[in-house]
């Protein structure tokens, strides 16, 4: 791990080249946080059951820094979204994203959490999570397999690996803003949309009336 | 046995009640149409007099060409046999059908959900809310005249995608591209959503009790609220529960936060198309589904599977079984505060036997291995070796493993004898299954009562507790697995060769008009299918019996007078899933 982390651009002593390690802060940050990736312990569905093989002995997410899940959002950095998301929990996902401290990421594992899945027509389902939260790596399959997931973990270190102390958004001056949270209407509302919805709301009556 | 002497001695239904019973005629439906306001007294008659205790489904129909809505009633005996099938039918536009949950307490959910999802009204149901969606949706879905957002067309499979060389994507076509669509006369500001209050009424009261010391001491009952995020809710599942000090005085249990609309999507799709669904409903046992779900189609079509699929097929079904005690058997003590560590000693032999399912069927979970008269495909070489490695060392060796850790653990015998009790008349009352009601004393298995495949031929033992805590749920599971390894050992043994399939596999199979129910015993308790044909590709009515959905009906009653952190233990030992649950 140090061969990755030594980047010696200054010349080091011949005597002091065992005990001193030249690098960038911003790779000394990432490592650090790529090693210790606490992910939120939440399962949604069908793909928490896999989340769950990943992390036991057989895959073992141990490796990767990554076992200590958290039930609390307050303590973890990376929200697993692992399986179907639907409109009665998505305020719930929501708050609990914006109850994440920063750095936060999110991993949409399997089908549905990317784009709705199987399951994408259905009247209480949101096609994919990414309509609500921002996501950083989508893991395809239905559930994916244990390596599926790992695979997605080891792309959100490189992605990690990339990002920088002088550019990332948590630096910023100005606060980050919290996604407002959809409420349960007679569908799901996104405070987003309402203007949308205005616009749309003449045009929709007629269609009702054809139906 | 007393079920003949009930028989005899009671008169049947069309006999008793001439006028408001009459036989269902229709072609392929069977059971009687009971009159709207007779139905009260017609149920109690078959539980008190037929001997019909166990209500296992209440459905509803929504047959809209001939203005009707159908609700349908499947009663069972305890001791065993088939189905009494009530019928009631009610106009369409305003259908109000008298409760049952005073007589079957077991109604109770499965009202509401028919209230939620079809808008039949339970006149007398104590708590007729919305179960599934939220309280304030728009509309009721499985209608056959609510259509989604996403609509396409009224079946599938679809017309082409690609119309002109292009591909279109559903949500472009709908007018906020999202999946979401309002009442013409909604005004989204100034909407006030009106969240949980009706759940909250009438909670968390404060009351006036008398002090020791003379004076009267005021003390609050709080609400609490686990979940839908919460470690030991096994998934997106929502408990309220008045607390009065550490005691509980009340719980509701919220569901629906993983509501997939199975049941809306399944009518579109053609009969073979829901069986990868059926998969996703109780996700640990994928195979235990696929099973009910042919039996009840194989049913409507009037075939039976060759004799090596029904062997491969209770093959499959048993080491299901075993996964999944395995699996609460871990998380239960997860649960009791043993974080992680007893799971992933539980869960270790789980891999082993994934293993055996992605070689049979090409996927770790969602098997999709079963097939309308057969098995998709036959085993392929080695898996037989496997198995029996698995059956005859790695298996039962887990299984003392867990008896020798846990069974005389000071700490598991501390949390869990007598905590949860649920007395054997209430067990068949709320219309528990599986696990649940055996560990209750109550000696029924429908592989015994209602003999499916080939179980009528093996020799097994039903397993059955008698306490009904948390402890004797705990251990039924353990002897459950044992049983299941003793049906194996005779399954490996007697194995036939020869075809798996009935008949040329198809994509499109042709199935003739009427009801079919096909129930199994899976792990979690009886899981049945209700499919109604009209002759179509695709099914008319499309409904799952979920036992982890009826199982919490008795929560509550559980609970009450029980400590909070007991709730978590006893929750775990109902072994709920969450994608049967919402469906």
């Amino acid at each position: 791990m140090t061969d990755g982390l030594s980047n010696p651009e200054v010349p080091v002593p011949e005597e002091l080249r065992g005990q001193v390690a030249i690098t960038t802060l911003d790779k000394v940050y990432n490592w650090g946080r790529r090693s210790s990736v606490w992910p939120m312990m939440f399962g949604l569905a069908c793909c928490a059951i896999e989340m769950i093989c990943t992390a036991a002995s057989r895959y073992d997410l141990a490796r990767f820094g990554m076992e200590v899940m958290r039930p609390s959002p307050r303590q973890s950095d990376l929200m697993i979204v692992s399986g179907t998301v639907t409109k009665k929990m998505i305020p719930q996902i929501v708050r609990l994203y914006n109850q994440m401290p920063e750095p936060k990421y999110v991993l949409a594992m399997g089908a549905c959490a990317s784009g709705g899945g199987p399951f994408k027509e259905g009247y209480n389902v949101v096609s994919g999570v990414d309509r609500f939260v921002p996501v950083d790596v989508y893991v395809p399959g239905c559930p994916p397999t244990p390596q599926a997931l790992l695979h997605g973990l080891m792309k959100l270190q490189q992605k990690i690996d990339g990002q920088s102390i002088r550019s990332v958004r948590w630096y910023r001056k100005e606060a980050s803003e919290s996604i407002p949270v959809p409420i349960l209407g007679p569908d799901l509302i996104d405070p987003r949309d309402i203007p949308h919805i205005k616009a749309h709301a003449p045009a929709e009556s007629p269609e009702e009336a054809q139906a | 046995m007393s079920e003949q002497e009930q028989s005899t001695v009671a008169e049947p239904l069309e006999v008793h009640f001439p006028q408001a019973v009459t036989p269902d005629e229709r072609k392929g439906y069977q059971g009687y149409v009971v009159a709207t306001e007779a139905l009260p007294e017609v149920a109690t008659y078959a539980r008190d007099e037929l001997g019909y205790d166990y209500l296992s489904s209440v459905t509803g129909v929504d047959y809209l060409p001939e203005g009707k809505t159908e609700v349908v009633y499947h009663a069972y005996r305890t001791a065993g046999g088939p189905a009494l099938v009530l019928k009631v039918q009610v106009p369409r536009e305003d259908p109000v059908v008298p409760s049952l949950v005073g007589i079957y307490p077991s109604a109770d959910f499965q009202e509401r959900e028919a209230w939620d999802l079809l808008g039949i009204r339970f006149s007398g149901h104590p708590n007729l809310k919305r179960i599934l969606m939220w309280e304030g949706f728009h509309g009721h879905p499985l209608r056959k005249d609510y259509q989604e957002v996403y609509f396409e067309a009224e079946n599938k499979p679809f017309k082409n995608r690609w119309p002109e060389g292009k591909v279109y994507r559903v949500e472009e076509k709908a007018p906020l591209k999202k999946n979401v669509q309002y009442p013409p006369d909604f005004t989204a500001e100034g909407w006030v959503p009106e969240g949980d209050a009706a759940l909250y009424a009438g909670m968390g009261q404060v009351v006036a009790a008398e002090g020791g010391n003379g004076r009267a001491l005021n003390t609050d009952q709080i609400v609490v609220n686990l979940g839908p995020q919460h470690p030991s809710t096994h998934g997106v599942f929502r408990l309220v529960v008045t607390l009065e000090g550490e005691t509980i005085v009340d719980l509701e249990p919220v569901m629906g936060y993983l509501h997939r609309n199975h049941e809306k999507i399944g009518e579109r799709n053609t009969f073979l198309m829901n069986m990868p669904y059926t998969d996703r409903l109780d996700y640990i046992c994928a195979m235990g589904n696929n099973f009910g779900y042919s039996l009840a189609v194989e049913k409507l079509m009037g075939i039976t599977p060759p004799e090596r699929a029904e062997y491969i097929r209770v093959m499959m079904a048993e080491l299901t079984r075993i996964v999944n005690h395995l699996w609460a058997i871990g998380f239960l003590l997860n649960d009791l505060g043993a974080y992680f560590t007893p799971a992933l000693y539980a869960i270790e032999e789980r891999e082993l036997v994934l293993d055996v399912f992605e070689a049979v069927s090409g996927s770790r979970m969602m098997c999709n291995y079963f097939r309308f008269g057969g098995v998709a495909r036959d085993l392929p070489e080695g898996v037989l070796d496997v198995v029996r490695e698995l059956v005859h060392e790695r298996l039962p060796r887990k299984v003392d493993e867990l008896d020798t850790y846990l069974t005389h653990n000071e700490i598991i015998r501390a949390r869990c004898v007598g905590v949860g009790v649920l007395p054997p008349e209430d067990a068949i009352a709320y219309g528990m299954a599986g696990p649940v009601l055996r560990a209750s004393g109550v000696p029924y298995d429908v592989r015994r009562a209602d003999p499916y495949s080939i179980y009528d031929r093996l020799d097994f033992d039903v397993a059955v507790r008698y306490n009904g805590d948390v402890y004797d749920r705990y251990i039924i599971r353990l002897d459950e697995i044992r049983q299941s390894l003793r049906i194996l050992e005779q399954v490996l043994r007697d194995i036939p060769e020869g075809e798996v399939q009935t008949g040329k596999p198809q994509y499109q199979v042709r199935v003739p008009a009427g009801e079919a129910y096909g129930r199994v015993e899976n792990p979690k308790g009886e899981l049945g299918f209700y499919v109604v044909s009209n002759g179509k590709p695709n099914p008319w009515r499309y409904h799952v019996r979920a036992p982890s959905f009826i199982n919490l009906t008795a929560m509550g009653e559980m609970c009450k007078g029980q400590k909070v952190a007991d709730v978590v233990a006893i929750l775990g030992s109902i072994d709920i899933v969450l994608g049967e649950v919402d469906r």
